[in-house]
């Protein structure tokens, strides 16, 4: 069944992480990556949000790949990617309401996060289903790692806290433009920055 | 494929079409249905928990609380089942039954969107005795301290809004003062860096206890009489 070359499955996963991240080398999904990265709380649940999304439709979408026409395969996908998005939204106002008050419009935006579209299709309409949410799963967790990357950095400057525990004291002056807006371009540059640094010299060794 | 095909698709041609999008629409919208229901009850729940715990958070002396409606006569009477459109209040109560306060739900502009908020409001003391931010936008770091700043919660541990005598509007507005300025029990200390959204808390809740303070204290007996 395979339409591509083999590799070995486990490279489907692994690639995610770094070789292809989406967000570090790819550079993919910014608007999530930028606007809810000011905490590392929020930046797990949208990856996983955004994780639980992309192995489900990564799935289906390989599983039907050979009875939807080309002319409608768009429409097919944004369908099956609206429905898993629409899941994830009623998931997370059940399991907290805070939660769900945090990432605010952002689970409804999942739907247009292009990491999720391109995987659609550039691997699962030419993949096996096991193949694809393998993708799902490393493209989901590289997601998720880019934006931990994020989030630890603008919550431990911007509020002295990770993961909402405080880590100098009570007398920390929170550094407030790193949980604005700009603190997160701030950021993003300087990650990628040093992603490309770690590719140049892995490239030249 | 040449010709007239390509032009007019042949019925062969669409079929297919309309097929995979009216199956694929009809699966996703069955998978729809199943993860509203299972998770209705839930996040209904989940509502009503947190908005329990926001009345017990703006009356701290209430051990259960009584949903009631305004109606048209001024007069609050208990609401049975889902509200549909009334304005809502809640009756606290400790753990005799004794009235502590009446809690109302305010809103207004901030200083990005519209804050949500509860208030406590305690007959006893002609005091605001708490308020619980249900939803902002308020920018995170400065603004969203309105949710959180203890110093400026502590404002609202008891806030005057005594009734002027002839017990139809407040005596004094409740307005905020600049940090560190605060002389008077109706007076809000803003946030440094936060001015916008002090201010809008404090004319919210000046908006609201305007109407509802001389409502509830007219009617107090309405409250009472249920225990």
């Amino acid at each position: 069944m395979a339409d591509q070359p083999e590799t070995p499955p486990i490279d489907e996963l692994l690639k995610g992480l770094w070789r292809e991240n989406p967000v570090f080398i790819h550079v993919l999904g910014c608007c999530p990556t930028l606007a809810v990265s000011n905490t590392a709380r929020n930046a797990l649940a949208m990856g996983l949000a955004t994780l639980f999304v992309l192995v489900g439709s990564n799935a289906v979408i390989s599983s039907i790949r050979k009875f939807v026409p080309q002319q409608v395969r768009m429409a097919s996908y944004i369908l099956v990617i609206a429905t898993f998005v629409t899941i994830v939204d009623y998931a997370i106002q059940a399991i907290s309401l805070d939660l769900y008050r945090a990432l605010g419009a952002f689970i409804a935006l999942i739907v247009v996060n292009c990491i999720i579209l391109g995987r659609a299709e550039a691997f699962a309409s030419k993949n096996t289903v096991a193949r694809s949410a393998l993708d799902g799963v490393g493209m989901g967790l590289g997601f998720c790692l880019a934006l931990l990357c994020l989030g630890v950095v603008r919550e431990v400057l911007g509020y002295g806290t990770l993961f909402g525990v405080s880590l100098f004291g009570e007398r920390y002056q929170g550094w407030v433009v790193m949980i604005l807006p700009s603190g997160g371009f701030l950021t993003f540059a300087a990650w990628i920055l040093f992603a490309n640094w770690l590719r140049k010299r892995g490239a030249s060794s | 494929m040449n010709g007239v095909a390509a032009g007019l698709p042949a019925r062969s041609e669409t079929w297919p079409m309309y097929r995979s999008m009216v199956g694929i629409g009809l699966l996703c919208g069955l998978l729809l249905v199943g993860a509203f229901q299972i998770t209705k009850p839930i996040i209904e729940r989940n509502q009503a928990e947190a908005l329990a715990r926001a009345i017990f958070q703006v009356l701290p002396e209430a051990a259960s609380s009584k949903t009631f409606a305004l109606g048209d006569d001024g007069r609050f009477t208990i609401l049975e089942g889902q509200p549909v459109g009334q304005t809502i209040v809640y009756g606290g109560y400790d753990a005799t039954g004794r009235l502590v306060g009446v809690a109302v739900e305010a809103a207004g502009m901030g200083y990005q969107d519209t804050i949500r908020l509860l208030y406590g409001y305690s007959a006893e003391n002609d005091a605001i005795a708490g308020i619980q931010v249900l939803d902002s936008k308020e920018t995170p770091g400065l603004g969203d301290k309105i949710q959180f700043d203890p110093e400026f919660l502590a404002n609202f541990a008891r806030l005057d809004v005594t009734l002027a005598e002839d017990g139809s509007r407040l005596a004094h507005d409740i307005v905020s003062v600049r940090h560190g300025q605060k002389t008077e029990a109706w007076q809000i200390d803003a946030i440094t860096g936060a001015t916008v959204s002090s201010n809008a808390i404090a004319n919210i809740l000046n908006k609201s206890a305007t109407r509802f303070v001389p409502a509830i204290r007219a009617h107090l007996d309405d409250f009472r009489e249920t225990e």
